[in-house]
Formats: C-alpha cells, structure tokens, sequence
C-alpha cells in the first residue's frame, strides 16, 4: 500500500459557461516528483488552485485528503499553514522589493514589539539563498534577477513556509535550457530533503527526465497515471494520452521555396532606452518570401530588442540602420506605420504586452486591424463580428463565445488569439516572438502548421525562440544572436544544436 | 492593404469548439443580472424615497428639479467616466467649471456681446484648458492626477482673477434658456405636454427595436442572448419608467432644453465609445497599455484627445450651470469633481481603467441627484448627507467588486 500524502477525489468545478474540472482523481505519494499533463485549458492549473484554496472549499466538487486529512482549505493561508505551497504560472514577486523582503512576505520574521528582526531576515534568507543554489545578496531587487533567478527565489520562498507539497505550475516555461536544468536538479534535490513535488509542464521530456509518475487530464477529467520507471513509458506515450491518439512528427513537413527578399536589415544599431549601452550592434539579416528564419539567443542576447526597434522602433534610442521591404527603403517611426508596411510582431509575453485581459475574443482579435475594419471611424461590427467567429473556428480556440473575456481563457488559448490579431492586419512579414511559450504539444503543431501555411502564402515569417529544437524543427534559415550582434548563419539542414550554442555564447569579437 | 481572415489548417478536419447550451444561458444571466444592478439599484432608490417622502419626490415639479438641477453633473461624468476608462482621472474640472462660466459670463455681462458670444468663448476656453492638461500628460509623461491637481489650483485661481473675486450677474434672458428653458406645447395638450410624450414615445421604440436588432445579430453569430421573455420584460420595464418619466415631465413644464441636449451628448458618446476606432482605442489603452501600444494605437494622441474632450464638457457644464445660477461667481463648481468621479465609479467604471460605460455612469449619476434631492425633501442636514452619500460610494464599489469576485470564482 503506498504511503499517499494527497488525495484528491473527484473533484469537480464551474466558471460560469464552463465545466473547468468534470471528475478528476489524483494522487500523489510522499516524495515523488509527480507531473501533470494537458493540452491547453484542461484544467491543469485549476487542479491545483483547488487544491490551494485559491478556490475555496464549497466552490468545487469532491474530496481533497491531505496527509489522510480531509482538507477545507478558505485561502491559500489555510493551505500554506498545512504545508502546502503553490508557485504560479505568473511569478508573484513584488520588483522593487528585495530578495529577503520577498522570501518573507507574509511570513515576516518578527523579533520583540513584533517589529520585523532585519537580521534574522538576512541572516535566513541568505541560507536559503544558499539552499536553493542562487548566488545573489539577499538585498538585491527582485527586479533586477532575471525570471531563472527569480523562480529560484519563489522556491526560497517557498522553502521558508516549511513545505511539505511543492506545487510548480509551468516553472520552467520561460527559463531557457540552463536555467531549466538548474530549476530541476534542485526539484531533485528537494525531494532527496522528503519534499514531495508537483510539477506542471508542457516540457515533455523535462518531465521524462525528471518525474516518477505523470498524471494526465483531459478535458477536465483524469485519463490515467503514468509510471514513468515503466519500460514502455516515453514522450510520445504520454503524447498519445493528451491528445487521444498518436502524433507522427513534432513538426509539420514544408518544402521550402524562398523567393524574393522581402524583408532586409542592414548595419540595425540601437540603444539601450535608459543604459548608456548598444543592445543591438550592426546587426544585419534578411528574409525572403516563403521563408521561415529563425532567430537563436540567449536571454540578453538583443533578440526581443532587436525585433522591436524594427517594428515600428517600438523598443530603445538612437536607433541607426536601414530596413527594406521588397528592395525599397522604409523607416516605419510608429508602430501603426510598421502595420501599415506589413510587418507584424506578436510579443513573447502575452499577457503584459500581447493581450487586453480585460475586453473580449472578439476585441482583442481585432485589436491591431481595428483601422481597416472600420469606415469614417466606425467599426463595422458586423464584419468584426464574422472575422473574430472564424479565427475562432479556424485556430480552434476553446472558449464559450467569442465574447469571452481573454483573461480567463487557458494560456495556450491566450496565444491562439494574439495570433489571430496579427494573422488579421494582413502582414507580409510575422515576427513571432516565443511562438509556442507554456503551449501543448497539440497546438504547438498547429500553430507550426499555420506558420507553414502562412509562408505557403508566399509571406514570410521570423521566428525568435529559446528553444533550440523548435528552431531547428520549423526554420530554413537561422541566425544565431550574441550580445547584440549577428555570430553566424545557417541553413537549418546545416545547423544542429551544439554549432548554434558554440555561436550563440560567442563573445564579442574586436571589430576587425 | 487588405483584410484577410486567417485560415487554419484544422478547419477542415476539427470540430468546432464544443458548446454548452445550458453553460451559455446561464452566462448571459449572470451577465445580466450582473450590469443591470445598478439600474435596479437606481429604481430601487427612487422607490424608497417616494415612500419615505409620501410621493413628493415623484411629484412633477421635482422630477424636473432634479433634471434641472444635476444635469451639468451628468455632463461631467460623461467626460469624466472615458478620462477613467483609458486609466486617468480629472479632478480640475469643478475650477473648470467656475472659469469657463466666469468667461462666459465678462463676454456677455461685462463686454455686452451676444449670448452666444459667450457661449462660443467658453466652449474655446474649454478646449484650451483640456489641450493643456492632455499636452501634460500625453506629451510630457505627467500623471493626471498630478496634472489636473495642479490645474485645479490653477483654474480656480484664474477664476477668482478675472472675476477679481466678485460674481457677475445677471444674464441676459437668452441665456438662461439653456438651463431653465422648455419646450411646451408644440402640439398642444390638457394639463400635459403632448409634444413631451411623443418625443418619448419615439424614443422608446427606437429602443426597443435597437435592442431587437442588436439581439439579433448577436443570434446571427451564436452569441449568447437571454430568452425573448426575459428580453421582452426588460424592454417593457424600461418603456413603462420611460414613459412615467415623461408623463411627470408632461404634466409639469414640458421638455428642458438641457434635457434635449444631454441626451444628445449621451447618444453620441455611447456611439463613439462603442462603435468607433477612437473609442475602442479608449478602452485597449485602460485595460493594457503596452499591449494598446505595440498594436499601433497612437497612446499619445488618444490621450489628448481625451483631455481636450473633457475640457469640452466642462466647458458645456459651465455654460449650464453659469445659465442656471444666472451669473458667475469665484466659488462655482466646488467639489464638483468628486461628484462626477463619484457618479463614474458608481456607475461601474473600474479604478485601473479599461472599464465602465457612459450609461452607467449617468445612471451613477442619478443615484447621487435621487439621494441628494430626496435628502432635502426630508430636510436632512448637509452635513449628514455627505456622509450617505459617502457610505453610498463605498458601498457601490464594494458591492462591484465583491460581485466580479462571486462571479470568477463560482
Ligand atoms: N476564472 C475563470 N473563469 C472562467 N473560466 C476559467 C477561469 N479559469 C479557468 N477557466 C477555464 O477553465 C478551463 C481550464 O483552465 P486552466 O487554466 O486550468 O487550464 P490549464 O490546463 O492550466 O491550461 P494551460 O496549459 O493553457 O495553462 C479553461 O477552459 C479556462 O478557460
Ligand atoms: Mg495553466
């Protein structure tokens, strides 16, 4: 009989027009590390604000028994007291407060009066820090580590409330392949500790590589327990259980037929806005019609920075170079002028610069084109109405209308409508910006699929990814980007991953 | 440039996305219960203090007392609720008030020009001062808050400047037409204005069949709709308050003129805050800005604009009250500003922006003109009823929120 130290049994949940959780059933053994799995929006995050009492008890079905208790948790306080901690698919630190001051929210460490003891702070904080293998001074903002550094703290954090049941949702979907491997070696290490973890991901073969069991949903209901020790158990297996049957090839087959140069950038410098630094040093590159060219970097490397000061200069000063289109020199100023031009970017972070969480589908679908939908000023509703129904239906976003409000859509349902915006203004070329970020493996091969079809059209398409396979699976062409500047350039038939590493940590050469 | 509708490769083989029925209609009652609570609200109040005031308060003449008397109130939140909408806030607008009617008032008054001189000048005063509070914080980067605390000094001090602290009356009897002025008999009638019914009446069915045909196309594209019964009592509900309204109106003096012209400025709003580039803009920048930005909405411009809308208003606000009051005086449209902030907010406008309507907003409005005048009518002292009205404000917001929480988190 093994020893289970959470249970949840049938557990059921409504939002007003969906069944988020029909009947799931998990469970998980003291000191595993167990994954969740599930296309987007099957209820995996859900799952586990129930089981945090972000949900409280009597606003879901079932039974939750924690530790052979049965669990009535208010708030996620209640939780928290009984050892269950939860980080969020958003990291919830506070930017300008440091460190220690983070790891202690709401748990401060009090000395006499009740005042907060500063040294005892520092003093633990700098231990966990320790613990959890992150190098900084516990006084440093919280602002200024990058998002690796900054999960490490959620765990210091977490690490500080005595957890018993660590619960990760999506950790490593913004962290690059180091930082990843960094955030998983220490789930390993807490687990050697007793620490019994959670983990949701869309990273299939972190989760091969790291969890004893896996548990997939689907549809807001339990479809089996995976032991991943089993012989028979590998990627594509639990592939077939998301999605309900197998998936041939990760990415979808094209041949490429470039034509024309559509896009070109020549001797592209730009300042960083505030730092008396270039962020984007004479970078130079080009795309042809019916071509998909990828973009390889490091976090830092002036990827996302380089993408925006050619949209519209929407990013950094001083910004010096050419851009053609078709052979012609243009100078979009403003970003409305870049959609003008053709150009299109959908940004890597959806949530903060892609979406209004607040409006519906339909607004945010035809957030970019809303000038061309409209006639003397005036939108004409009808035809908004039809475009934003048959993105819907054509990229097959799960909601209950296209009234829906966006913010509470899954996060892979969240992409398919910033793409549906962009895909709308009609562009020649689409820069995507971490296309596939926190998406499941099912709309991962739609979105490739519409990528393809979209410079099948004869338009063509840059890609910006920190995933190396995703590159190499999708491209023609790659470029790898280092601190600003163009290393190399690759046909992707002639790229592999160790020869874009190689150029992509490639320290800046003297100007010769 | 053309518009091209994506096309997906999974059209063609997948299903469309699953639909729930029964999921939908409960949505749309939620939603509906959920954004007529304040109208329920709204009647709710008229109701209490016809009780409490054994009818008074719904006697003809102070239905249109109450008209009279806050209309300048709800042109300012007008203006106020889409200053709050994009994510600022405007709280110079009651000195806005005092100098546009103060300019007004030393054209016509002091310098004997025509009426509408007057108005014309305080309209461009108006304009001036809005493009100067946008100029601020659209170009320079400024807060509103800031901005338009400065300007409330500033406007106030102005006032009291030119008018070199003293009132100036009277108008000439042109002028007060606009705010005390009625059309009657037109078409005749016994004791009541017919013209007053009819113009109601029209308005009515304009109503109704505008919210038919909405309902439709909103069943044209599988949206969700509440049930005919449902949609045919709102509408009759919303006709009988309507047309008793006007029957007050009718019996009493017949139809303002600023009655006339707010509801123009309410339509007119309400088309562009719903169905125009502009205003759609309006809404994209309030709920995120960065993401309005990188989709090519030009942040600065929209933001001025605004501002100079809503010095517009101001100025129309100060036309009226200057009207009403018959002159001008340094003291006009005190706290003004946290009326109209407060008729916004109750009305449903959201703190961060992104959020509210201009029909809320006035029937936000109402709630605090119904409370004010039926506080009176019960000789309740002023101090008193700023502490109602106070609570009212808290509560309303309270209620809003807790309402969104309950409806995330069923
Ligand atoms: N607050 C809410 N209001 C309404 N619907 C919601 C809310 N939260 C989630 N949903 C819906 O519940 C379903 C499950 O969402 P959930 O966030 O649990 O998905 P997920 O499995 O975590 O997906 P992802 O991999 O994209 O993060 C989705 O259809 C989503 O739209
Ligand atoms: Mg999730």
């Amino acid at each position: 009989m093994p020893d289970y130290i959470l249970e949840m049994r049938s557990i059921t949940k409504s939002f007003p027009g969906v069944k988020a959780l029909a009947d799931v059933t998990f469970s998980a053994q003291r000191g595993e590390v167990h994954a969740i799995c599930g296309e987007n929006g099957a209820g995996k995050s859900t799952l586990m604000k129930v089981l945090s009492g972000v949900y409280p008890h009597g606003s879901y079905g079932g039974e939750i028994l924690f530790e052979g208790e049965p669990c009535e948790f208010s708030g996620i306080r209640d939780s928290e007291r009984a050892g269950i901690v939860i980080i969020h698919q958003e990291l919830a630190l506070v930017p300008h407060l440091s460190i220690a001051e983070n790891i202690f929210l709401g748990n401060e460490r009090r000395g006499r009066g009740g005042l907060i003891d500063w040294h005892k702070t520092q003093a633990e904080a700098a231990e966990l820090l320790k613990a959890v293998g992150l190098n900084e001074e516990p006084t440093t903002q919280v602002g200024q580590l990058g998002v690796g550094k900054q999960q490490l703290v959620e765990i210091a954090k977490a690490l500080a409330k005595d957890v018993k049941l660590l619960i990760l949702d999506e950790p490593t979907a913004a962290l690059n392949d180091n930082d990843s491997a960094h955030l998983l070696d220490l789930v390993r290490q807490l687990q050697a500790r007793g620490i019994t973890s959670i983990i949701i991901s869309h990273k299939l073969n972190e989760i091969e590589a790291t969890a004893n069991r896996t548990t997939v949903i689907r549809d807001g209901q339990t479809v089996e327990t995976l032991d991943m020790e089993a012989p028979d158990v590998n990627v594509d297996r639990i592939v077939r259980s998301m999605v309900g049957r197998d998936l041939e090839s990760f990415y979808p087959e094209r041949t490429p037929t470039p034509g024309k140069v559509v896009l070109e950038v020549r001797d592209w410098t730009v300042r960083h806005p505030q730092q008396d630094r270039l962020v984007v040093d004479g970078a130079s590159f080009e795309v042809r019609a019916g071509e998909v060219v990828g973009i390889a970097g490091l976090m830092g490397a002036g990827r996302t920075e380089l993408a925006m000061s050619v949209f519209g200069r929407s990013y950094g000063r001083f910004i010096s170079g050419q851009t053609l289109m078709h052979g012609k020199p243009v100078a979009p100023r403003t970003v409305a002028e870049a959609i003008g031009r053709g150009l299109a970017y959908v940004t890597e972070d959806r949530k903060q610069l892609g979406l209004n969480l607040l409006d519906t589908i339909t607004r945010n679908i035809s957030g970019a084109a809303l000038p061309n939908l409209a006639k003397w000023g005036f939108v004409d509703a009808n035809l908004e109405a039809k475009l934003a129904r048959h993105s819907m239906d054509s990229m097959r976003i799960k909601a209950p209308s296209v009234q829906s409000v966006v913010g509470k859509l899954s996060g892979g349902n969240q992409q398919k409508v910033v793409l549906s915006k962009w895909l709308l203004t009609g562009p020649d070329v689409l820069i995507i910006d971490e296309p596939t970020r926190g998406i499941d493996v099912g709309a991962k091969f739609e979105i490739y699929t519409l990528i393809n079809e979209f410079v099948e059209s004869g338009k063509a398409v840059v890609v910006i990814s920190s995933d190396l396979l995703e590159l190499l699976g999708t491209c023609d062409r790659i470029y790898a980007l280092s601190g600003g500047r163009i290393t190399g350039e690759f046909p992707a038939s002639e790229a592999n991953e160790e020869k874009l590493m190689t150029l992509m940590t490639k320290e800046k050469e003297a100007i010769g | 440039m053309t518009v091209t509708a994506p096309r997906g490769p999974m059209g063609a083989i997948a299903p469309p996305p699953e639909k729930n029925g029964l999921g939908e209609l409960r949505l749309a009652m939620t939603h509906n219960l959920r954004t007529s609570g304040i109208y329920v609200a709204l009647v709710a109040l008229v109701a209490l203090f016809a009780l409490i005031t054994g009818g008074a308060s719904l006697s003809a003449g102070n239905v249109t007392n109450i008209v009279l008397q806050y209309s300048y109130i709800l042109v300012l939140a007008i203006g106020m609720v889409i200053v709050i909408i994009a994510g600022h806030i405007d709280l110079s607008v009651g000195s806005v008030v005092a100098l546009t009617g103060a300019i007004s008032a030393i054209t016509v008054i002091k310098y004997d020009m025509p009426w509408w001189v007057g108005v014309l000048a305080a309209l461009a005063t108006g304009l001036l001062i809005g493009a100067w509070h946008g100029f601020w914080v659209a170009y320079v980067g400024i807060p509103a808050f800031i901005v338009t605390l400065a300007g409330m000094l500033l406007f106030r001090g102005l006032t009291l400047f030119v008018l070199d602290n003293v009132s100036l009356s009277p108008f000439p009897d042109e002028y007060g037409v606009i705010a005390s002025g009625f059309i009657n008999g037109w078409l005749g009638g016994y004791g009541y204005d017919v013209f007053t019914l009819v113009v109601f009446a029209l308005g009515v069915v304009g109503f109704a069949v505008s919210q038919y045909r909405s309902r439709k196309a909103r069943m044209g594209y599988h949206q969700p709709v509440p049930p005919l019964s449902l949609f045919a009592l709102k509408i009759l509900a919303v006709g009988v308050l309507v047309m008793a309204f006007a029957w007050k109106l009718a019996s009493a003096r017949g139809l303002p003129v600023v009655l006339i012209m707010l509801a123009v400025l309410i339509m007119a709003y309400t088309v562009m805050m719903q169905h125009t580039v502009f205003g759609r803009q309006i809404y994209a920048i309030g709920g995120n800005l960065a993401a309005a930005s990188l989709s090519g909405v030009k942040v600065r411009a929209v933001n001025f604009w605004i501002f100079v809308n809503m010095g517009l208003l101001s100025a129309v606000a100060g036309i009226v009250f200057s009207s009403r009051t018959n002159g001008a005086q340094p003291g006009a449209g005190n706290m003004f500003e946290l009326d109209a902030i407060a008729a916004a907010f109750i009305g449903g406008a959201a703190v961060t922006g992104g959020v509210g309507k201009v029909v809320g907003a006035m029937a936000g409005g109402l709630i605090m003109a119904v409370m004010s005048n039926g506080m009176q009518l019960m000789g309740i002292d002023q101090s008193l009823q700023s502490v109602v009205k106070g609570l009212v404000l808290l509560l309303a917001v309270a209620f809003d929120i807790w309402n969104k929480r309950r409806a995330g988190a069923h």
